[in-house]
């Protein structure tokens, strides 16, 4: 994106004649960015080979691999119906289900069962009257990382389509249109927390205000935040609201680079409103689009703020996000070199995605 | 130029967006008043330095509270004005960065003397080695009279004390108990687990009311374990093994646990309690008919209802009932050098008046008999009274280890679990592994078997 082309020619090196003034100018930048960002970093990857805690009063150790290998360990067990020893045929419940053993008999018997020992249940499916639990290291973790894939999935189409036919709509030369651009844009300058608790009142089962204008149709109150299938769908929807304003303002911007010129030319020959959007505007588009979504995607996966005020990760774990994970290991239950682990394995899924919709949205030569 | 221009907007927006994501603190503690701007005090500039008078430093989590932060300064003026020994220099920090400035300070060596800390934290502090015993005996502690639960210990050592605390209960309506011919519980004869069940559902299925019972499910944090832990164990579960203070098992995901687990999951499923309440008004507004909550809700219940409001006990599950104990409490650091100092001004807050002091400027339970009489509200006879009664007689400390940073966090994510109708069983022996673990890592916590 940057302008060079002029220039590189002339310079030979970084530390010509400009060196003493360049440095004097991005010393103080660098400086701050090396403590507060670059040693940070770092700092988060050593600490994850250990057992760094925020307060203790033993010294911190190098515990390896294993913060790691808790995170990421997987396991499966079979598990066989339970069978009557009387009378040798199988056991059921109340509602004629099969009955199996707990998970936790093999997990918690180190003796008989070392390789399962510290594994904790995710999921079970059944096959042919078995049992397939399917054991994690950190089931809670896992959960965490689907609920931020899942948002990011629904989030980046959704605020970029959005975003664009905002965009689309207040670039009209109609009345007002100024006012508009001001509306739409004023959530992505308002606090994140503030939005979040209105919204809360706005979501409330029984007094909310979007259960009371559904109810003008007929439609029964629905328990958005309290339902474990609603409550992400309406923090998505919320989060929607809010980020638009901004892939608005960015698509204007690029709407508005399209020359004018092109516009005439394909009216001349003919096309279409849909033809001129199709083939002039989208193309138009291309690198604010690209930039629209890395953006998205990386606000995507730093979701926080709205589960932690509007949900607490709930209900039933449905909105648990890996950072709110790795506040709640690291800060509440003091485990900073196990928050650090998930941060480095985090950090590393983000850096593969970015690689991918780079190659992905690579200029085609 | 236009590519110039658009990278510079492009550099902002990153700019905007990163600073929007990492926006947003947590969200203020339910049992405080919300914080009002940070202030920084330094009490009296030195003016008697040369007389020799040694400066003690003392922070203060109650600088969003101006009641509270009034009656610490008060005190410390009374203090600094009566002997010339000492000079305590107070700062004060709203509540909610308090506890990261504690800590921060704290791995760098830097606490004041003085400092409050929540009653169930203290126990990791002192496990940390950032605070030093009192130099208080048992006999001493008998004299001052306070309330067991509201001196921090860590392995029976004593580390900090406790000026005020606060009750739990149920707020309930005179009229209301009476049309539906419901028994007003005394703090002699509670409800029962079997009454309570009952009255919930007389007063569901009484249309009155949009739910029967508020108990402020959609708060985060502490709450849970104090609110919730209370009902575990009156239950005749708890949290960890009291006696090694190493396993959790049999305890947390006992029968009597997990018998508390499925009835606590009822109340949600029945639909006798919001599982989400976006307020605190339900109670005060009528909407909901009883309301398990804190003392320090009982100013604005009584605004709203007046003569007919009724403070009720909590509920006898079977073990009697329980309410929670134990909140700010003061402490001296390892650190401090005038010990000697800290010491007199803790035990100077701790006489009667100034207990009375702190309550009447706060309306906080004082934890001491004699403090409690020198006050208006919770003297014999007084309004509040029964609070002082309920933290005397049913209060129970949560559990004195350091690794109850830990069994709060997992309790509250088994019991929110439960509450959104997750396998009892299963939430409570999640927590069991996880807490267990914990205590494996870090080696007992200085407990052994």
């Amino acid at each position: 994106m940057a302008d060079r082309s002029g220039v590189a020619g002339e310079r030979k090196s970084l530390f010509g004649a400009d060196a003493g003034p360049a440095l004097a100018m991005g010393g103080p930048a660098f400086f701050l960015l090396l403590l507060f960002l670059i040693g940070p970093f770092f700092a988060g990857i050593a600490f994850s080979f250990t057992n760094q805690r925020l307060v203790s009063p033993d010294p911190t150790e190098f515990v390896g691999l294993r913060n790691y290998s808790r995170l990421l360990r997987f396991s499966v067990l079979r598990l066989e119906p339970l069978v009557d020893e009387e009378t040798g045929e199988l056991m059921r419940d109340e509602e004629g289900g099969l009955e199996y053993p707990r998970s936790r008999e093999f997990t918690r018997d180190e003796e008989n069962y070392p390789r399962l020992t510290g594994l904790t249940e995710w999921f079970n499916i059944h096959i042919r009257q078995k049992r397939y639990v399917i054991l994690a290291g950190d089931p809670a973790f896992i959960k965490a990382l689907v609920h931020n894939f899942y948002f990011a999935l629904v989030i980046i189409p959704l605020q970029s389509a959005v975003g664009l036919i905002l965009a689309l709509a207040v670039n009209q030369k109609m009345a007002g249109r100024n006012y508009f651009r001001t509306i739409y844009f004023s959530p992505v300058v308002t606090s994140m927390v503030v939005i979040s608790i209105v919204w809360t009142f706005l979501y409330d089962a029984n007094n909310g205000l979007i259960n009371a204008f559904l109810a003008d149709f007929g439609i029964e109150a629905v328990n958005w935040l309290g339902n474990p299938t609603t409550a992400m769908p309406a923090i998505m929807i919320m989060s929607i609201w809010q980020g638009c304003g901004l892939q608005m303002m960015l698509f204007l911007a690029g709407l508005q680079s399209i020359p004018d010129s092109l516009y005439e030319a394909a009216s001349i020959d003919g096309a279409n409103a849909w033809e001129e959007f199709r083939f002039i505007t989208l193309p138009g588009l291309r690198s604010t689009m690209i930039f629209n979504f890395i953006t998205i995607t990386i606000a995507a996966f730093q979701l926080f703020t709205q589960p932690f005020v509007m949900t607490g990760g709930g209900p039933n774990e449905s909105t648990t996000t890996v950072i709110l994970r790795m506040r709640t290991e690291g800060f509440r239950e003091q485990r900073i070199g196990y928050a650090s682990a998930i941060a480095v394995v985090f950090f590393l899924i983000i850096l593969a995605i970015n690689l991918v919709q780079r190659y992905v949205l690579r200029e085609e030569e | 130029m236009k590519l110039r221009l658009w990278s510079i907007v492009a550099l902002l927006v990153v700019a905007t967006v990163l600073v929007t994501a990492c926006g947003g603190g947590p969200a203020p503690e339910p049992t405080e008043a919300p914080g009002a701007a940070p202030t920084e005090e330094e009490s009296k500039p030195a003016e008697d330095e040369s007389a020799g008078t040694t400066k003690v430093s003392m922070w203060s989590h109650a600088a969003g509270n101006p009641k509270e932060i009034g009656a610490v300064e008060q005190m410390i003026a009374d203090f600094n004005g009566q002997q010339d020994d000492y000079e305590i220099v107070l700062e004060s920090f709203p509540q909610e960065s308090y506890n990261d400035s504690v800590q921060g300070a704290a791995i760098a060596g830097d606490l004041p003397c003085i400092l409050d800390l929540d009653g169930p934290t203290v126990p990791n502090f002192a496990w940390s080695e950032y605070i030093q015993p009192l130099p208080v005996s048992e006999a001493e502690l008998d004299e001052i009279g306070i309330i067991p639960q509201d001196v921090g210990r860590y392995k029976g050592t004593v580390y900090s004390l406790g000026q005020f605390d606060v009750a739990l209960l149920i707020y309930g309506r005179k009229s209301v108990l009476e049309k539906y011919d419901i028994r007003i519980p005394t703090l002699d004869e509670p409800w029962t687990k079997e009454e309570f069940d009952e009255i919930l559902k007389t007063l569901q299925d009484s249309g009155e009311f949009e739910y029967a019972l508020d108990v402020n499910a959609g708060w985060t944090g502490e709450w849970w374990p104090y609110a919730m832990g209370p009902m575990l164990w009156s239950f005749g579960g708890g949290m960890i093994d009291r006696d090694t203070y190493l396993t959790a098992e049999a305890t947390l995901n006992g029968p009597e646990a997990q018998a508390w687990g499925e009835w606590f999951q009822a109340l949600f499923e029945k639909g006798y309690v919001n599982p989400n309440p976006a307020d605190i008004e339900g109670f005060n507004q009528g909407r909901v008919a009883l309301w398990y909550n804190g003392s320090w809700s009982a100013d604005p219940a009584t605004e709203a209802w007046g003569d007919d409001l009724l403070f009720l006990p909590a509920v006898d599950f079977g073990e009697g009932p329980k309410i929670g104990a134990g909140s700010w409490q003061w402490a001296i650091s390892a650190t401090c050098e005038e010990a000697d100092g800290a010491w007199e001004f803790i035990s100077y807050m701790m006489e009667p008046e100034q207990i009375a002091l702190m309550s009447e400027t706060t309306a906080l339970i004082p934890t001491t008999p004699d403090g409690a009489a020198l006050t208006e509200t919770f003297s014999e006879g007084g309004k509040y009274r029964v609070f002082y009664e309920m933290l005397d007689r049913f209060a129970m400390v949560r559990p004195r280890t350091p690794a109850y940073l830990t069994i709060s966090s997992e309790f509250e994510q088994a019991t929110t679990l439960i509450r959104d109708g997750g396998n009892a069983l299963d939430a409570l022996d999640d927590a069991v592994d996880a807490i267990e673990r914990d205590i494996e890592d870090n080696d007992g916590y200085g407990f052994e078997e």
